[in-house]
């Protein structure tokens, strides 16, 4: 039951971050490998905020993540769009895209251990008990998940019933067929891209309030998503949540049972299975 | 063989030969950078043998190095190290047989993505192995082998490659492998096994980075799972692989050298921003040589000749 | 059917989802025989082209190759058995010059052939479909027609015993059209079987020995194409229910 819950707990925050993924490879057609650097960034600020200015994570967040979409709306229109442009393929457009986040990820690591060192970081936020049957647990899990279940909603029901939601899903769907339909392709890819980025540096707000983090964390939370939206299914939201529940589930189990040690491992054992039974993701139809 | 195989073979040995008087300048600095060079020249190539072709980005070179690594640290009390060094190439030609096969039939993305976390993943099993069964984190190597040994060893790995690349180019093999590069589509529909001639490939790269990690073992005295899995070393390797150009057999060690003493100089002057370095380097291959400096050495010269 | 079977389809049924594209399927080929596939846009022919190719797996049914079943082989088993196809959309290798897209079908496929011989034999190829000239020349540099032949050049240097062509002369002007039926002809004279899809009625009429008339995933008719052609349900096939 305790493992239940905990890894519930962890998934509804892998959820957060993985949707952020899921809106920049479905919509915006960039696999981001600098995505898990987002969510390093996303709780640097926190930390910052709440050392220095004794700003609580739950307001801070909202004040990073339109830094942090801009940001990502600016290295969409001005790097990866050019890509876009002159990739004669999808393969090629994948090799290009691979390459050039790999770039910024590591940039960002860079720039992140030369401004705040390498050193490990966290902070006190909420470290109450709070008893659900029977067992505690930490009051700063439960407010992240909450949040997470919030924005993970309010983004679900925006992508389905607002115009640019559905112009969002439109593109993810057809491209060529929403440019026909009077979409902005580009203008809809670089929007989910820079959405993509806010979400995830909000799920790294939070997860900085209960996980110890460094600057070079990124690429694992980056591995996992990845992981997540594979199993899940490219642009299934849906898919990714559940995916994300089954991998936090998974890994606490793991990490109770065998060793926390093999974290990573127990997320490739579902990878593995996942690629050799269903890669079109769990409820994705095979592509014909 | 016509006259410009024999030309190329006699430079090749030319160069090998001279590569070789290396550890007779008796300079202790300049052996450690040739080891290093000629260990990332043997990686580098390899990787190019199967990513060049089929453009699919391979990560794993730090797992297959790490294993190897680890095949000496364990055996070498027990075993001879020419048997030790059989065995990592064993190992290495079923762990990337095993990638390949979960992998490489579905498109590169699975794949990179796959290979991304393999080296840090491979950590934490051997270290969990270790530490339950092993009851130790580490393990001590002790062995005669010298630097120059070691150089010269890696020597002989790269004449093997450069022969087994020029090999795989003239054989079916490698002209599947560029055709499914092409179009993998059409590849299959032309009688090839995709999937296999992909895993065949992908072996060969996994056995040679676990011979490399095998012979550089005994440079360390003390071995441990962190040590040897550095996922950075795949990223190197990646890097200097695409730097120099992959679509001839001699592009990877026009990127080694440079990006080598690049890498020595910021890491003795800067050696917090050699992660800089390595992003810099990944936008430069992406934005502004795609092709490599191979690639740009030929461009020059086609239009040195009059646009040729 | 007087002449030997070599390639029968039974019951074939392919379904995307809820869509069912190919529903039921069944009818021969005999040796030596050229067959068009007909039917308006969307009835399923090229997924029938895919399903007999290997590039698509059946729902359910079989197609066997001269007696043994070859529907749940991979496209290259298929294509070493000597089935061979060009593609809907042209299909080359743009890194190889037009001489090694030629090879690259001969060195792989039904009949395998290597180094000098591999050479020679696509050279043979190329000039049976008339690009013999520009054997050296990079893919960039050809017209629309002279990617069809050579992707048809490619297919014939595996020396398949069913050559698949979808829709192989769409997209051509009337001078090429007469080029490119001529050269099926020819085909047809060296007693290949052919498949053919294809939406030119002067082609099928001239080429076909017989045809298969799909619409909606089913087989309508079947027979010489002037008696598929004359048939009612065809024609209210191609032009809609209202007034056939």
């Amino acid at each position: 039951m305790d493992i239940l819950i905990t890894g519930l707990l962890l998934g509804g925050i892998y959820a957060l971050m993985a949707m952020g993924l899921s809106l920049q490879y479905g919509v915006a057609r960039i696999m981001n490998l600098a995505n898990g650097e987002m969510l390093v960034v996303g709780a640097f600020a926190a930390f910052w905020f709440y050392t220095v200015a004794e700003i609580s994570p739950l307001i801070s967040v909202f004040l990073i993540s339109p830094v942090v979409f801009f940001a990502n709306w600016l290295i969409y229109r001005f790097m990866l769009q050019p890509l876009v442009k002159r990739s004669k393929s999808q393969g090629q457009l994948e090799v290009d895209s691979i390459l050039a986040t790999f770039g910024m990820s590591f940039i960002l690591v860079g720039l992140m251990v030369a401004v705040f060192g390498g050193d490990y970081f966290n902070y006190t936020f909420l470290a109450k008990p709070v008893d659900i049957l029977g067992n505690t647990y930490a009051a700063n899990r439960l407010v992240a998940f909450g949040m997470a279940i919030l924005i993970g909603s309010l983004l679900y029901l925006w992508l389905n019933f607002t115009r640019p939601g559905m112009a969002m899903r439109a593109v993810s769907v057809n491209p060529d067929a929403a440019g026909l339909a009077g979409i902005d392709v580009q203008r809809m890819s670089a929007l989910a891209f820079a959405l993509g980025g806010a979400v995830t540096a909000i799920g790294g707000g939070f997860i900085s309030t209960f996980q110890t983090m460094d600057a070079s964390i990124g690429i694992l939370f980056t591995m996992k998503a990845l992981i997540i939206v594979i199993m899940g299914g490219v642009g299934d939201i849906r898919g990714t949540i559940l995916a994300a529940l089954v991998l936090g589930l998974l890994e606490t189990f793991i990490a109770t049972v065998i060793d926390p040690g093999l974290t990573l491992a127990a997320a490739y054992l579902v990878f593995i299975l996942v690629l050799l039974f269903r890669p079109q993701g769990m409820f994705g139809r095979k592509p014909s | 063989m016509n006259n410009k195989d024999w030309r190329n073979l006699g430079l090749a040995a030319l160069g090998l030969a001279i590569a070789a008087c290396l550890p007779l300048s008796g300079n202790g600095y300049y052996l450690t950078i040739g080891v290093t060079i000629a260990m990332y020249t043997v990686l580098a190539t390899s990787w190019a043998l199967f990513s060049g072709p089929t453009h699919y980005i391979s990560l794993a070179t730090a797992a297959f190095y790490g294993l190897g690594t680890y095949v000496v640290a364990m055996g070498i009390d027990d075993v001879p190290y020419v048997i030790l060094l059989v065995i990592a190439l064993g190992v290495g030609a079923i762990a990337a047989g095993l990638v390949g096969l979960a992998t490489l039939r579905l498109s590169g993305v699975y794949f990179v993505i796959f290979t991304l976390g393999l080296a840090e993943m491979t950590r934490q099993v051997v270290t969990w192995i270790q530490s339950n069964w092993g009851g130790h984190q580490g393990n001590y190597v002790l062995t005669d082998i010298t630097e120059e040994m070691i150089y010269w060893q890696l020597l002989a790995v790269a004449a093997c490659v450069y022969l087994v690349g020029w090999l795989i180019g003239r054989s079916r093999l490698g002209f599947a492998l560029k055709i499914i590069g092409n179009d993998e589509v059409v590849a299959a529909h032309s009688g090839i096994n995709t999937a296999r001639s992909k895993v065949i490939l992908f072996m060969v790269s996994g056995m040679v980075a676990a011979l490399v990690g095998a012979i550089l073992a005994p440079r360390w005295t003390y071995i441990e799972p962190s040590m040897a899995f550095s996922p950075m070393l795949s990223f190197q390797v990646v890097i200097m692989a695409l730097l120099g150009g992959v679509n001839r057999l001699w592009g990877p060690l026009v990127g080694v050298i440079p990006f080598t003493l690049l890498w020595e100089a910021v890491s003795i002057s800067f050696p917090n921003q050699t992660l800089l370095l390595m992003g810099v380097a990944f936008l430069l291959i992406v934005y502004a040589i795609p092709h490599g400096f191979v690639g740009l050495i030929e461009k020059y010269n086609a239009r040195f000749r009059g646009d040729g | 059917m007087d002449k030997r079977k070599i390639l029968s389809v039974r019951n074939l049924t392919k379904r995307f989802g809820g869509l069912v594209a190919v529903n039921a399927m069944n009818f021969d080929v005999g040796e030596h025989e050229v067959l068009g596939l007909i039917g308006p846009n969307g009835s399923g022919k090229t997924t029938m082209m895919n399903l007999i190719s290997g590039a698509l797996k059946p729902s359910s049914g079989e197609i066997s190759l001269q007696g043994s079943r070859i529907s749940d082989l991979p496209a290259q088993d298929i294509n070493r058995k000597g089935v061979a196809r060009t593609f809907q959309l042209v299909r080359l290798l743009p890194s190889l010059n037009v001489l090694d897209n030629a090879i690259a079908g001969a060195v792989f496929g039904h009949r395998q052939r290597w180094g000098q011989e591999a050479e020679d034999y696509a050279m043979q190829m190329l000039e049976r479909v008339g690009l013999s000239e520009q054997a050296q020349a990079p893919i960039s540099k050809l017209t629309y027609i002279d990617q069809k032949r050579l992707e048809l050049a490619r297919v014939l240097a595996g020396d398949p015993k069913i050559l698949l062509l979808d829709e192989w002369l769409a997209g051509l002007n009337p001078t090429e059209l007469e080029t490119g039926i001529e050269l099926i002809r020819d085909l047809r004279g060296e007693g290949r079987t052919i498949i053919l899809v294809e939406h030119v009625m002067d082609a099928i009429r001239s080429l076909c020995d017989r045809c298969v008339v799909m619409n909606s995933g089913v087989k309508i008719a079947e027979g010489t194409p002037a008696e598929v052609l004359a048939d009612h349900e065809v024609i209210r096939a191609y032009l809609g229910d209202e007034d056939a």
